[in-house]
């Protein structure tokens, strides 16, 4: 029935009815006036939709004919997702007010684009993920130029935009071959083909064009060109967005769609995800280490972490798609508590992104100083934080798959990678003195997001509130 | 005869020359978003033909979305080109090198 559909996707349609509702709201009252009362609203919403999903009834449910699929994976992704926007959304929204930057456009293309991100983890045919994936996509290349004054921004804006819309082409060309190939766009048809022994060479090309596609929305190896050009010419909350919520989304769509549309047996997909993850993870770790702009150190250390991602993704387990959640998800923890001291770098009230700049900090700030400390060990993966144990997994469900080599790869490119992230601990110890950032500069709800993800990093490790449990009915849900 | 081989060699012709159309030209953005619409109109033309030969009416209306999405792109394309143009005072391709990526 069509009423019950329509229940299934409820959460989708009313935070679209939401922004169109923020955006009137908006145009008709005080315009930039009300921009922080909607910004907070949207957060509210988001917390909101996502605490509804998460204690909402469980179970599997197709809606429209298989286009959507509501699942345990499914929820999991879409509460990491909203979790994650809202927490940007109002660790944002001091530095924008601050600068005044924040138009009540924001959170409206904010929320548009969590509509887009829901829908991609909860496709179930390639219509419906492309169209979930066009919406977040279209409201991302605004993001990034929304700074229109800006010449950083709008190149950010072009540079994104050119490269998202090749990579939409990619997956399109793909998406048609799958559908001539395999008779139908139905990931539960496709996979029946996969199945009867038909992976004729037309299909293989399709999954081919599919997953290159989409590898350039988790800006892994060699798609990753655009994002460190992207997250340093984009506004630093919009950064800080980009490296959180459509990272999951994307790995959760990825997931979704090889194992969901190509089986469970990796025979022809996971060499092609086990080469971009080894690709991803050396890259991400040897382009970062020449890096002096923190917003760019941060796009090669998300090329890298998704390249680990990737590894659970490449063994194609259910061990390996539980690790691969259980890392986005302790990967966005960590990234939202970066990206709250990142947003309150600045000196003499304008903003700074230099890493030089942190020389000494520990002097100045002891506490943030190290809060950072701990955020940063926990992105090399130093073994007491939560960060180590998101590794672990991922190394561990390789190993199980009988894919030593990737894993042993992997723990080479870790160490490579922790290099980086410990020089910034170092110039914060014991860097010698010079002007940097100052010591102040860093509100109520940015100080809170940073040292309660602090706080997750080494708590976690007790039993990881819980988001193991979640993440392996998840699995279970998507790898029959 | 006309049959599937032809139209997706059309279409497979097509899609690469839009590929091509994005790396190698090194003159206008504007180049680029006609490059893109190429690579989109490559694959509808795939789209229907399959559609057309396995009778099957899906394709065409994936085409349809693929059409309506491809409008809100070019549109979204041409807002960023303007803006970029206002903050620049330029649209060649070699101009968009604030950043080196």
């Amino acid at each position: 029935m069509i009423s019950g559909d329509f229940n299934l996707v409820l959460p989708e349609v009313i935070i679209a009815l939401y922004a169109m509702a923020a955006l009137m709201f908006g145009v008709y009252t005080g315009k930039d006036l009300v921009a922080a009362k909607i910004n907070t609203a949207t957060a509210l919403v988001f917390v909101a939709v996502a605490v509804w999903i998460g204690f909402g009834p469980g179970g599997a449910h197709t809606a429209f004919g298989g286009l959507f699929i509501n699942d345990a994976f499914a929820r999991f992704a879409k509460v990491t997702v909203l979790l994650s926007g809202a927490a940007v959304l109002l660790v944002g929204q001091e530095y924008m007010v601050k600068r005044d930057m924040l138009r009540f456009e924001y959170p409206v293309l904010v929320a548009l684009s969590v509509v887009g991100m829901m829908i991609m983890v909860s496709a179930g045919d390639l219509m419906a993920l492309y169209m979930g994936l066009e919406l977040q996509s279209l409201a991302l290349y605004v993001l990034a130029s929304f700074r229109r004054d800006n010449e950083k921004s709008t190149e950010a804006g072009m540079k994104y935009f050119v490269l998202g819309a090749l990579s939409s082409g990619l997956l399109l060309y793909g998406a048609s071959l799958t559908y001539g190939f395999a008779g139908t766009t139905l990931f539960s048809g496709i996979i029946q083909t996969v199945h009867a022994g038909q992976m004729s060479m037309g299909l293989l090309f399709g999954l081919v064009f599919l997953i290159s596609g989409m590898a350039f929305k988790v800006s892994a190896v060699p798609f990753h060109m655009w994002t460190p050009d992207v997250y340093e010419g984009s506004p630093t909350p919009v950064t800080a967005f980009f490296a959180t919520a459509p990272k999951v989304a994307a790995m959760a769509m990825i997931a979704r769609v090889v194992v969901g549309a190509f089986g469970t047996a990796p025979g022809d997909w996971g060499q092609i995800i086990a080469l971009l993850s080894v690709a991803s993870m050396y890259l991400g770790a040897v382009a970062a280490i020449g890096q002096k702009d923190i917003k760019r150190l941060m796009a090669y250390s998300s090329i890298s972490h998704m390249g680990f991602a990737m590894m659970g993704l490449a063994a194609g387990t259910a061990g390996g798609i539980k690790a691969m959640l259980i890392y986005m998800a302790i990967y966005v923890t960590m990234n939202v508590g970066t990206f709250a001291f990142i947003l309150s770098m600045e000196k003499d009230g304008q903003p700074v992104t230099e890493i030089a700049a942190l020389k000494m900090y520990s002097k100045r700030a002891p506490l943030k100083a190290l809060a950072l400390l701990v955020l940063m060990f926990s992105l090399a993966g130093v073994p007491p934080m939560l960060g180590f144990f998101g590794k672990f997994y991922v190394l561990q469900a390789a190993v199980d798959a009988n894919m030593t080599w990737l894993a042993i790869l992997g723990a080479v490119a870790s160490v490579i990678g922790a290099f980086y992230y410990l020089r910034i601990v170092f110039y914060m110890y014991f860097g010698e003195d010079a002007e940097g950032v100052d010591a102040g500069g860093m509100g109520a709800v940015a100080w809170t997001f940073l040292m309660v993800s602090a706080v997750v990093m080494v708590l976690g490790i007790v039993n990881m509130f819980g988001v193991e449990a979640l993440a392996q009915a998840a699995a279970v849900a998507l790898v029959h | 005869m006309i049959g599937l081989a032809q139209y997706l060699t059309v279409a497979a012709v097509l899609f690469v020359i839009g590929i091509f159309g994005i790396f190698l030209n090194r003159k206008n953005v504007i180049v680029i978003l006609m490059s893109v619409e190429l690579i989109l109109l490559a694959v509808n033309i795939n789209f229907v033909a399959f559609s057309s030969f396995m009778h099957d009416l899906v394709g065409q209306v994936f085409t349809m979305f693929v059409l309506t999405v491809a409008a809100a792109e070019a549109a979204i394309g041409l807002a960023i080109l303007v803006s970029f143009f206002r903050a620049r005072g330029s649209i060649e391709v070699e101009d968009v090198n604030v950043m080196k990526g």
